[in-house]
């Protein structure tokens, strides 16, 4: 067999963002006809690699060939005219327009340079449609009234719309039920039959001994495993590559006795419908309690969900015993609940306010008469839980966006501590906290809880919640699939069981 | 799990932008800058009302002429950028002004005489003012679609009231308000009115949790409800304080002009909004300046008066107005970039 070029090769691919190295030298080679898959964590650099793959990022350095030829991919318009297509995890269609408005979004068949076929566009679409196996979809129809499954298929009619050679998955099964899947399945073999590429990110490995031919595991930012054959890679293998890493961080002593006292925060049979499944846990003051689970396993909802930022539609919240009235913040708040939600800047911070002002803002009745804040006592009580938490630089007068994500953070821990919470939800703490601020960070959690408060903790990275949480219930899909001690875990374990499901004996 | 780990570079933080403003801009603070370039304009303005007309315009009586004006759209413009501070908009106030206004003038109210009139503007401010609130907070609408329906309506309404007459008032103390034997030290009791709503507004901005409230609900409203402040009860009473600084501007109003009007605060939105803006509030919400609001309106009110004075039609006024607008807001981002 003459040695043909792979259809796709990239090499040495490098991407920084502000703070953050998230392509780090990555190589991928894709043949024509083949599916290839790529794993690896939260944050390994998926995402980006497959964006620099679609044109929307530009690579700080590093070749892509295609065909053997070196090639700039400067837009997602020169992406496309090269036939490669990628449907994103989440859908980017229009709600508002048709299926065949959809599919031919940008590439409308045109009369005289402009007048709309929709005629052509119809017709174009259905034996688009019908390719798929899905003649059943009326291209007329508003996209917004699809299921979700039905979405994805009209996401690749528009990939196969243009002349494609090499379509990119981002986790197309997660929102699909098993039947769904395996359709899925079949049109990814009919495409590849036909000689077009797939590339396939997944996070279930179940999936990916189906349907894959080869794999390359991703992890901070490389690729440690390139071309590993699909099928017959142990398991244990893969975990190994993804989980190896070159950075552990310190965590603090654990207290040696379990705490003793009545839960403060008990949770029964909580469930939001769609989202997770009823749920139950307790916890203790000074106790960290810790979620794992992948993106989509719903850890946020249910933090949100306790706090009262969603409504359950069943169970109930809580505090000391006594119930929360649910879908209320001010509720929880005023029951000594506190939120440091994942996302700081959107959730969290006043951005343009000072340290002072974000610190203040939940506890403001504290030193206020009348709706008069004393200006002096503010910024003491500031000062005293800003230092508490060795927040820097020491003044809390300074803009609150000119601070370091760890210091964010901290901004925000402060607020709740002001405030005299009692129950902290932590959501991703170390989300965009550089690796030296973390140990930081970690040993103030611990501190606030030997100090009395209960932490429920949610984390994608799951060293972090197995460093830091004293019990670890693990998520899959809205379900705890298994609960322990964390020092009974480790993180094989805990990974075979977000990706599998059942405990890896 | 004790493995090496990199020095904390948390520690030295990053408190002081390297290439940040020269330093007299940060003894004097943003803040400040703003006040004194708006001031350095209205100096300006001055300077040429003078220079064009120097019998006319630096005239006493012409100089309280021009206060009592910048009044009743000022009252308005402190209540409005609340409003924006918080993020929305009130497209209705010079609709609810001119409500209140002819209904507070109505034979019927003026029987009740000074207390009647001014109990039913406020009221009647209030009350638009409330049905916007509870349409924002509560029936999830958007400010500009709600305010926008409240001004088609408030002004339909009052021209029903009138059916397009003017209402002269007949209440002598309330007329006197404006007349000069009522002055107080030389200023006009309208004026002095406006200085208290610009205190006021002031210190509850600055110095209340319900400024606070307003600044962060304006800043991060998704951030405000997840710290336990209830946005939709805050939005509920900007509108009713924007609705009742409309009620004091329509008073004001009656007192100026002696009569009510379903044309009266006609287009003091834009007025308003524009003078809120070149005051350095942002229009998406989170930062706001009474002082510099209230120096954009003297500003605005300023240049009406020396264009009238030297003869200039309005459509040269609107011209100058749009051009200072763009020129406030184009040398805002230059500022707000160097920082």
């Amino acid at each position: 067999m003459a040695p043909e070029p792979p259809l796709l090769s990239m090499s040495g691919i490098t991407k920084s963002f502000p703070g953050v190295r998230a392509l780090d030298g990555v190589d991928l080679d894709v043949q024509a006809g083949e599916v290839h898959c790529l794993l690896g964590q939260n944050g390994a650099g998926k995402s980006t690699l497959i964006k620099v793959l679609a044109g929307a990022h530009q690579p700080d350095t590093g070749t892509i060939r295609w065909r053997g030829e070196e090639v700039t991919l400067r837009s997602p318009i020169a992406a496309m005219r090269l036939g490669i297509a990628t449907i994103y995890q989440e859908l980017d269609l229009v709600e508002h327009l048709s299926v065949a408005e959809n599919v031919h979004l940008g590439h409308e068949p045109t009369a005289a340079g402009f007048v709309v076929r929709g005629k052509a566009a119809k017709a174009s679409t259905a034996a688009l449609l019908k390719r798929l196996g899905h003649p059943e979809v009326d291209p007329g129809r508003l996209v917004g009234d699809l299921s979700a499954a039905q979405q994805q298929i009209v996401s690749m009619a528009r990939a196969l719309s243009h002349d494609v050679r090499l379509i990119v998955m981002d986790e197309p099964s997660a929102a699909l039920d098993p039947d769904e899947v395996d359709h899925l399945f079949r049109i990814v073999a009919d495409l590849t039959a036909d000689g077009v590429a797939v590339v396939y990110i997944s996070h279930r490995l179940e999936e990916i001994r189906r349907i894959g031919d080869r794999v390359t595991v991703l992890k901070d930012g490389r690729a440690v495993a390139r071309g590993l054959p699909a099928e017959s890679t142990p398991t244990r293998d893969v975990v190994a590559l993804m989980t190896g890493r070159n950075v552990e961080y310190v965590f603090p002593e654990r207290p040696t006795a379990p705490p003793a006292a009545e839960p403060v925060l008990s949770v029964r049979g909580l469930a939001r419908h769609g989202e997770f499944a009823p749920l139950d846990l307790e916890v203790r003051p000074g106790e960290i309690v810790g979620l794992a689970g992948l993106v989509g396993s719903g850890r946020s909802e249910i933090l949100e969900t306790v706090y009262g930022a969603r409504k359950a539609s069943a169970g109930q919240v809580l505090v000391d015993g006594r119930p929360l009235r649910p879908g209320s913040v001010r509720a929880a708040v005023r029951a000594g609940l506190g939120l440091a939600p994942e996302e700081r800047k959107a959730q969290a911070l006043l951005m343009l306010e000072s340290v002072t002002r974000n610190v203040s803002v939940s506890a403001m009745s504290r030193f206020s008469r009348g709706g008069w804040i004393d200006r002096g006592a503010e910024l003491g009580a500031a000062r005293k839980a800003t230092r508490e938490l060795s927040l820097r630089p020491d003044n809390p007068s300074v803009p609150v966006r000119t601070l370091s994500g760890g210091n964010q953070q901290k901004a925000v821990l402060a607020r709740w501590l002001l405030r005299g919470c009692r129950v902290l939800l932590l959501d991703e703490p170390t989300r965009g906290v550089d690796v030296g601020a973390r140990a930081e960070l970690y040993a103030v959690i611990r501190r606030l809880a030997d100090e009395g408060l209960a932490v429920l903790l949610v984390s994608s990275e799951v060293p972090e919640v197995l460093g830091l949480a004293d019990r670890v219930l693990v998520l899959r899909e809205g379900r705890v699939v298994h609960e322990a001690p964390a020092r009974e875990l480790d993180e094989p374990r805990v990974l075979d069981l977000v990706m599998e499901g059942s405990p890896a004996s | 799990m004790t493995q090496h780990v990199s020095p904390p570079r948390d520690g030295t933080g990053k408190a002081a932008p390297l290439d940040g403003p020269p330093a007299w801009r940060v003894r004097l603070g943003r803040a400040d800058v703003r006040t004194l370039t708006l001031l350095g304009v209205l100096a300006v303005l001055v300077l040429i009302g003078g220079i064009t007309q120097p019998d006319s315009f630096l005239d006493t009586h012409n100089l309280q002429l021009v206060l009592t004006q910048a009044s009743v759209i000022g009252v308005v413009t402190v209540g409005m950028t609340f409003v924006i501070v918080s993020g929305g908009i009130d497209l209705s106030v010079g609709a609810i002004v001119a409500l209140s206004s002819v209904w507070a003038t109505t034979v019927a109210t003026q029987e009740y005489g000074f207390a009647g009139i001014l109990f039913t503007a406020i009221v009647v401010g209030v009350g638009c003012g409330l049905v916007n609130g509870l349409l924002i907070s509560f029936g999830g609408m958007v400010p500009f679609i709600a305010t926008l329906a409240m001004l088609a309506s408030a002004r339909g309404l009052a021209l029903q009231i009138t059916d397009g007459r003017t209402q002269v008032v007949t209440v002598p103390s309330v007329l006197d308000l404006a007349e000069r034997d009522s002055y107080v030290l030389g200023i006009p009791p309208l004026v002095l009115v406006f200085a208290a709503v610009t205190v006021v507004g002031w210190l509850v901005l600055n110095r209340t949790t319900f400024g606070r409230r307003t600044v962060a609900v304006g800043g991060n409203a998704e951030a405000a409800r997840l710290a336990g402040i209830d946005v939709r009860r805050q939005r509920l009473y900007l509108y009713l304080l924007s609705g009742l600084c409309c009620g004091i501007a329509a008073f004001l109003l009656i007192a100026l002009a002696g009569s009510g009007q379903n044309t009266n605060g006609n287009l003091y939105e834009l007025d308003a909004i524009a003078a809120a803006i070149i005051g350095g509030t942002l229009l998406t919400g989170g930062r706001g300046h009474i002082i510099g609001s209230v120096l954009g309106v003297l500003i605005f009110t300023t240049i009406t008066n020396i264009f009238a004075l030297n003869n200039l039609q309005t459509d040269v006024q609107q011209i100058a107005k749009g051009a200072i607008i763009v020129a406030a807001v184009l040398v805002q981002r230059r500022t707000a970039s160097t920082h």
